[in-house]
């Protein structure tokens, strides 16, 4: 179990607009990727091509040497998952109810609810520590509680590889610490390859193994954070000046922004 | 990992389901109940013995046309088209996840009706000829709406309600057009398609709607599970192994189908489909499929509101004027609830 995904040569678009041109690209498989670019930058739209929602104009992605593309919808979803950026919660579903639709790629059209269901539910919830919240409306919880949930619902999805489009956006700073301490720790203990697309550099940084940089569709740099980021890739990514310095807390790199006001040193 | 945990998720969700299932149960009862009750009762009442003795060929004077001829058709007609009409109109809230979303409400059986009138009055049809015209132009007029509703890969589920209404509007006025140009013998035929009602049910009727239901009803129900997780929106769809554009193409021409037999055999009764996936939702509560809730809730209003046309008021009331009367005010009610706190079925 150590699942390939790659990326070859793809070109993604909407209508007569190309938004990804040509991409090749590796998810080291057991790793934690993070995704940053400015916006517009064909992040999310990379991300909705993995699960097949958006057919390549060229190219292909690949999990373990297959086009992802051709394979069944079912078989693909048990292997690979994604958390969308906003996902729609029907009014009034429970906690439970919506954790178990992550079960669907599990389930037979006519199939009842197996014990191997609600088990993955129950492990979900716990790793997500949502389980008291397991019968209340997923409307009353809060924005972190929430984030957690859904969270809980694509990790019951099991799959080996779980991408996320910006998990974090929406939440205040101490739950998207809390979200990205959570999608650590699922890595470490269950090994799943864990790719996000994040919007805070430095966040992305620090807990990225491997980090990835794009610049209108086009890849502009990958690798290890303390390896790639440095003011020279900020200025051409973000078009902005900055220091990097070793981040206090854990020795990654920490990018300071410079504008043009509140700048003391030349 | 605790049994115990287990057992509580296990739990809760079987109490939601048990609801459910209750509710499906009390539903079926009430729609037997409701039937039996529109067999037996009327100008002239019978025994639940001589309406029995009816339905297994026995002989039973003085029921057997009242009962056989008359009321066994119109009733079983309104159980076949208050199912189909319940079942489309919650397969398009479902899956449009908005409850305005209802054939009804975008055009598509304003469609079936603008077509069957310029049948009847421009090209002189009748009979069959003229639900075959319905049926095709109720697909054409869904696929019609759909296309204008594509954008970016997606038929987005606001932009497709707006632009169902303007057709909805348009078709109206082809209706009244071809109303003006009307004979009086074409007129008759005609409002048959414009008013849902229920007189006159032919059993030749009855069995085209049956047929359809069966067929098209079976290629909704196999599709609950995945519009389940299309609620939750194409991406995360899609991401669960939903194939999106696929299951939004089969079951929208599947409910056009229901509605469009259904507005064939019946005419379009007002509001029936818009109003069964609300009702059910209030009643089955957050769990599960609406689809065979909202059915037998639309068994259960036509019944009910053909029951009433028929005896409550001083005079006969078709079947659609009386669903017509409940439904305005929910449709504004929905508009005002819609516009303070957003929201979905």
């Amino acid at each position: 179990m150590n699942p390939r995904l790659e990326i070859e040569r793809l070109t993604l678009g909407y209508g007569d607009r190309d938004v990804v041109h040509g991409l090749d690209l590796v998810i080291p498989p057991g790793e934690v990727t993070a995704i940053v670019g400015p916006n517009a930058c064909g992040k999310s739209t990379l991300l909705r091509s993995m699960t097949r929602l958006l057919p390549p104009r060229t190219g292909r992605v690949l999990l373990d040497g297959k086009a992802v593309h051709s394979m069944p919808a079912k078989q693909l979803a048990r292997r690979l998952g994604l958390l969308p950026q906003s996902p729609i919660a029907p009014e009034g579903i429970t906690v439970g109810d919506l954790v178990g639709r992550g079960r669907h790629p599990h389930q037979r059209t006519l199939a009842r609810w197996s014990l191997a269901d609600d088990r993955a539910v129950t492990s979900a919830l716990k790793a997500t520590d949502t389980l008291e919240l397991v019968d209340r409306a997923v409307d009353e919880l809060s924005g972190g509680q929430r984030q957690r949930v859904w969270i809980a619902m694509a990790l019951a999805q099991q799959s080996e590889i779980l991408l996320l489009d910006e998990p974090t956006t929406f939440l205040d700073v101490s739950h998207q610490v809390e979200v990205l301490d959570l999608l650590t720790e699922l890595n470490r203990s269950k090994g799943t390859t864990i790719v996000m697309v994040l919007h805070d550099l430095n966040l992305a940084a620090r807990y990225a193994d491997h980090l990835i940089a794009l610049r209108e569709g086009r890849l502009y740099a990958s690798g290890r954070p303390s390896e790639i980021l440095e003011p020279g890739l900020v200025e051409h990514v973000f078009g902005m000046p900055s220091r990097v310095i070793p981040d206090p807390v854990s020795g990654k790199p920490l990018m300071i922004p410079i504008g043009r006001f509140h700048v003391t040193e030349g | 990992m605790e049994d115990r945990d287990v057992a509580r998720v296990r739990g809760g969700r079987r109490a939601r389901s048990r609801r459910r299932r209750v509710v499906i149960a009390v539903l079926c009862v009430l729609v037997v109940v409701a039937y039996a009750g529109s067999l037996m009762l009327g100008s002239t009442s019978y025994t639940l013995r001589e309406v029995l003795a009816v339905i297994v060929g026995d002989d039973a004077p003085g029921a057997q046309f009242v009962v056989g001829r008359l009321r066994l058709p119109r009733a079983t007609l309104a159980v076949v088209v208050g199912l189909s009409f319940g079942l489309a109109g919650v397969t398009f809230q479902t899956l449009l996840r908005n409850p305005l979303a209802s054939p009804d409400i975008i055009g598509v059986t304003e469609g079936a009706s603008a077509a069957a009138a310029v049948a009847i009055v421009t090209f002189s049809l009748s009979g069959l000829v003229v639900s075959g015209v319905a049926v095709a132009a109720g697909l054409g007029i869904a696929l019609a709406i759909y296309l204008l509703a594509y954008r970016r890969g997606v038929a987005a589920g606001t932009r497709l309600i707006l632009i169902g209404i303007g057709v909805a509007a348009m078709m109206q006025s082809v209706i009244s057009w071809q109303l003006e140009r009307a004979t009086n013998f074409q007129l008759a035929e005609a409002l048959r398609w414009l008013t849902g009602s229920l007189n006159g049910a032919l059993w030749r009727d009855v069995v085209v709607v049956l047929v359809a239901l069966v067929v098209l009803g079976t290629l909704v129900l196999v599709q609950t599970r995945d519009l389940a997780a299309s609620q939750l929106g194409d991406d995360a769809a899609s991401a669960l192994g939903v194939r999106v554009e696929r299951l939004r193409l089969l079951t929208i021409v599947a409910a056009v189908g229901l509605v469009c037999f259904a507005t064939a055999a019946s005419g379009p009764i007002a509001f029936l489909a818009f109003l069964c996936g609300p009702i059910a939702a209030r009643i089955v509560g957050p769990r599960g499929s609406l689809l065979v809730p909202s059915a037998l809730v639309g068994a259960l209003l036509t019944l009910l509101a053909d029951f009433a046309g028929q005896h409550a008021f001083g005079t006969r009331l078709p079947v659609g004027v009386v669903t017509g009367i409940l439904g305005a005010p929910y449709l504004l009610y929905l508009i005002v609830r819609i516009n303070r706190v957003g929201g979905t079925l």
